[in-house]
């Protein structure tokens, strides 16, 4: 039931909003909103606090949906995926409160949008049945495309159609690898059927790459990531933070829940192949973050590169990577919501999203800047904040797997710091660079609201791990043990 | 066979027909004697005529399969529920078309006669099971639309679609005849399930009848509007009047869709080697042309019309699977294809006003901005033709591609899948004109009650088909398993 309660209170919010919006008075339709982020965020709370240490599938429920093709409507959540949908309601309440005084036009829909996301990707992340989780992971797609496409920037067209079309084309295939399981399976769209049934290598390497083209268009991987800094720059804030923090983790969800544990052994064989690609996105994109004017767009490279550091600890298959990516996964959508919160900050300021426009902003906002600088620390992976842990642990896992590998991986500790402090330099500190700076306001209270609970988890999440990796790891050793048995 | 008693029990199962028919022919006679300033009445008579017959093919629903009229006409569930959904279609594109209709002079008796004789040609078809009956359906439903094209007298446009369409759809029946004849030749009747019977005990001559195949495939294609015979589908959709163009392109798919199950499913199976070969072509260029031409279109209706092509490709897909789970995926896939139809055309005629044809793309820029609840109904009607959830188009594709997965077309399912990504960015620029693109020039929309009430429902039954879709579906498993 609880599951249920977290992906229909955001929609049925989501549809009050729509029918009570008035574009002359957004207020009723901004609180109506925020009620519903913050009781879908509180519905999530007992998954937290109930949730029993180990690999089962928790909080399930079943009933029978499509008869005929055996499709249930069946959730259930384990230790990777309860993170991430408490993760999501969170960034959703963050959504609400950041738009407030920020997003003037079409406010209902806006917010509206936002919460239909938020209760299809809890669907996406608690669905147990491959045709539930096809049919929020693809609804998903309609009102991110409305907000890249209706709230973004001048160049919003282009990126929403080429977002939509990217992410189309994986998931068509996806649906492909479905059918052919549920017919291989005599008639099952069961996740965890799929986990059980054994397949020839061959199946298993076309399967694998069906999903491989659905989830690595989400992460993204190199070298189908070209739509992640388009739509990253031209989304507003919050879809830059929805974006960022939540759908790139489908995709890593994705390859833990459906690659390695249906397509095992298809697993094992590509793994250098998951690996190259995962080290080129952590190198290469690091190097192409450094020279950007432009920090929505740094930010989005220095997302793809700490993705790539995710489907490395999941592809190098022992227990420190695979935990570590997943804490990296969970770290990053702090810490990216954060950094995109920021730009959004004194983007709403000063319109403007180039370095070059900016210096000296520590002068005329000390507290934003504070906050902005922990959030770049924990970006660069510095002790103590959440970003640190993730890269530790897969450096760790690689380390015992491969020398070089682990070399290259633990690059991005120097260009990581290397791009995100260089972007700080430029822009908090120094003398006041221009009027614009010089007129900047610091952050008001709600604006702090936001940035004060993201600096508490980033931190939290660095002083004390376990909390989280009690959750994972009993889910992420079975898994483990599970894509060691061959399937052939 | 020739003792021809006519009584009760043999006309019983035509009931829906005689009824129609009969109402159709008083709505004649009334129409004559109404004044002009009265010609609603006339409107309201017609759809009157569609509802009660529609009720009446409910009623009969449960009953069990029966052949009348030595062989030529059968009722079974299958006939019933595309009779019911062909009436209610023809009603719901009746009602959006009133206003456009009135505008310009064409809310006359002749338009509501010609729709509702087309309507009895489809519901002939849709219960024939005889080669004869069949054809008789095919003719009358083709003949009223030939003329429903080309009512607008005035417009070079629409006599040009008129003619192509006579033409064309001319030779097409004869394509079909002469196939239809050479079977006969090879089975030695013109019985469906006669057919059937030589051709399963090997009674047939088998060359003659798969050349007599050919033929018949050919005039399938025509009257779907499958490619490579695609070619009068855009000028059509794009001369004729938006309510005829409504009215050709909805619920005559259903029909075609009956005839094809008869023709193929009933009375051809024992050839489906054959033909699944054949058609597989018909669906691969189907779903080339419609989705790649479609990309090129600025005027909504052609867009619509390669739209078309490309869906009657997924249709064909279902059918050539050649099992009840891909005929009733088809039937599925049909149904819900003459609902979206009805909404994108509607959509067409609610913009629409005295003197101006709503019908490129750039008429619907920021409509979003104009009536929130409207461009919902034709966002909810792009992602539904697409095949996106939380729409009851995913439902469809998915239905037919597991029919399709199931018996082996692998490389067919990812194809088709690759080419409706492709069509996924025609449907996508409608959505990003009514949302991103800000208003051009002066906007309103139709103002009559019963066309806003069809459109709502059309969009709310997308949706809700797309949440619950296992009813539907199962009325198609099931009244495909009782026609077989």
């Amino acid at each position: 039931m609880i599951l249920s309660l977290t992906i229909w209170i955001p929609i049925a919010f989501g549809v009050a909003v729509l029918a009570i919006g008035n574009d002359r008075n957004p207020l009723p339709a901004r609180w109506l909103a925020l009620a519903g982020s913050v009781l879908g965020f509180l519905v999530c709370l007992p998954l937290w606090f109930g949730f029993q240490p180990t690999a089962d599938m928790q909080f399930t429920e079943l009933r029978p949906w499509i008869s005929r093709f055996n499709v249930n409507y069946h959730l259930g959540v384990d230790g990777i995926s309860m993170p991430l949908i408490l993760l999501n309601s969170l960034m959703t309440v963050l959504v609400v409160v950041a738009h407030w005084e920020v997003v003037t036009e079409k406010v209902s829909q806006y917010l509206a949008a936002f919460l239909l996301m938020s209760g299809f990707i809890n669907g996406t992340f608690a669905a147990l049945d491959a045709i539930v989780f096809y049919f929020f992971f693809e609804a998903m797609l309609i009102p991110m495309f409305l907000i890249i496409g209706v709230w973004g920037g001048p160049n919003r067209v282009y990126a929403a159609v080429k977002f939509f079309l990217y992410t189309l084309l994986g998931s068509l295939l996806m649906l492909a690898a479905f059918i052919y399981l549920y017919n291989q399976t005599n008639g099952s769209f069961e996740i965890l059927d799929f986990h059980r049934l054994p397949l020839p290598l061959t199946a298993q390497v076309l399967v694998f790459l069906a999903f491989f083209m659905s989830f690595a268009v989400k992460v993204p991987m190199w070298p189908v990531h070209t739509w992640l800094p388009d739509a990253h720059v031209e989304a507003p804030t919050g879809g830059s933070v929805i974006l960022a923090a939540i759908t790139l983790k489908i995709g890593g969800y994705g390859f833990l829940r459906f690659n390695l544990p249906i397509t095992p052994d298809a697993s094992h064989a590509l793994s250098g192949f998951m690996i190259t690609l995962s080290l080129i996105a952590v190198v290469y994109i690091g190097l192409v973050a450094l020279v950007q004017a432009d920090m929505k767009k740094l930010i989005a490279y220095s997302s793809i590169s700490h993705m790539g550091f995710v489907t490395l600890g999941l592809f190098i298959f022992n227990a420190d990577g695979m935990l570590g990516g997943m804490i990296q996964m969970i770290s990053h959508g702090f810490v990216s919501a954060a950094l995109f919160l920021c730009v959004g900050v004194l983007y709403d300021r000063v319109h403007s999203r180039q370095i070059a426009d900016y210096g000296g902003v520590a002068n005329t906002m000390p507290v934003f800047a504070a906050f902005f600088v922990l959030f770049a620390m924990a970006n660069s992976g510095l002790p103590g904040t959440s970003g640190f842990v993730g890269e530790f642990l897969v450096v760790l896992g690689t380390l015992k797997v491969s020398f070089w590998q682990a070399f290259l991986a633990a690059t991005t500790l120097i260009f990581g710091a290397a791009y995100t402090l260089w972007m700080i330099k430029r822009v908090v500190y120094g003398a006041v660079a221009n009027d614009h700076v010089a007129a900047l306001q610091d952050v008001g209270r709600r604006e702090l609201a936001f940035l004060v609970l993201l600096a508490v988890a980033v931190l939290w999440m660095g002083i004390y791990p376990k909390a989280f990796s009690n959750v994972i790891n009993p889910t992420v050793l079975e898994l483990l043990r599970h894509v060691s048995q061959s399937k052939v | 066979m020739n003792t021809a008693t006519f009584s009760f029990a043999t006309i019983a199962p035509a009931m829906p027909e005689v009824v129609f028919s009969a109402l159709l022919f008083t709505l004649l006679i009334v129409d004559v004697m109404l004044a002009e300033k009265d010609r609603h009445i006339t409107y309201w008579l017609s759809l009157a005529t569609l509802l009660a017959t529609a009720v009446l093919c409910l009623v009969s629903l449960g009953q069990p399969a029966a052949v009348t009229f030595q062989g030529l006409f059968v009722a079974d569930a299958l006939s019933q529920v595309l009779k019911i959904v062909t009436l209610l279609t023809v009603a719901a594109s009746l009602m959006v078309s009133r206003t456009y209709l009135a505008a310009r002079g064409l809310l006359t008796g002749e338009f509501m006669t010609l729709t509702l004789f087309g309507t009895l040609g489809m519901m002939v078809m849709i219960s024939a099971h005889h080669f004869l009956t069949l054809y008789l359906g095919l003719e009358l439903m083709a003949l009223s639309q030939y003329a429903m094209v080309s009512l607008q007298r005035d417009s070079v446009r629409a006599t040009e679609a008129g003619m192509k369409y006579f033409v064309l759809g001319a030779l097409s029946s004869g394509f079909l005849l002469y196939g239809l004849s050479m079977v006969y030749g090879a089975t030695g009747s013109l019985e469906l399930t006669r057919v059937a019977f030589a051709i399963e005990q090997g009674q047939a001559l088998d060359l003659l009848a798969t050349f007599g195949l050919v033929f018949v495939v050919a005039g399938i294609g025509f009257k779907l509007g499958a490619a490579p015979f695609h070619m009068w589908i855009p000028d059509v959709y794009h001369g004729a009047a938006t309510p005829a163009t409504l009215l050709v392109g909805a619920a005559p798919k259903i029909a075609a869709f009956a005839f094809v199950m008869r023709l193929l499913g009933t009375g051809l199976q024992g050839l489906s080697g054959d033909w699944q070969q054949m058609l597989v072509i018909l669906a691969v260029i189907s779903l080339a042309v419609g989705n790649i031409v479609a990309i090129a279109q600025s005027n909504l209706k052609r867009m619509l019309a390669y739209s078309t092509i490309s869906h009657m490709g997924f249709v064909i897909v279902g059918i050539l699977a050649g099992t009840d789970n891909g005929y009733s995926s088809a039937m599925f896939y049909t149904i819900t294809y003459a609902i979206m139809t009805v909404a994108s055309f509607g959509m067409i005629l609610l913009l629409s006003r005295a003197g101006f044809e709503a019908e490129n793309l750039d008429d619907f820029r920021g409509l979003n901005q104009k009536s929130k609840w409207y461009a919902f109904v034709m966002l909810v009607t792009m992602f539904s033709l697409t095949g996106l959830p939380p729409t009851v188009g995913f439902f469809a594709k998915l239905f037919v591609l597991q029919a399709a997965l199931e018996v082996g077309y692998t490389w067919l399912v990812v194809y088709a899948v690759l080419m409706s990504v492709i069509g996924a960015f025609y449907y996508l620029r409608i959505v990003k004109i009514m949302y991103m693109d800000s208003p051009s020039g002066e906007m309103t929309l139709e103002p009559r009650a019963d066309a806003r009430m069809v459109l709502s429902a059309m969009g709310a039954i997308t949706l809700l088909l797309g949440i619950v879709p296992a009813p539907l579906m199962e009325l198609c498993v099931r009244a495909v398993a009782a026609s077989m």
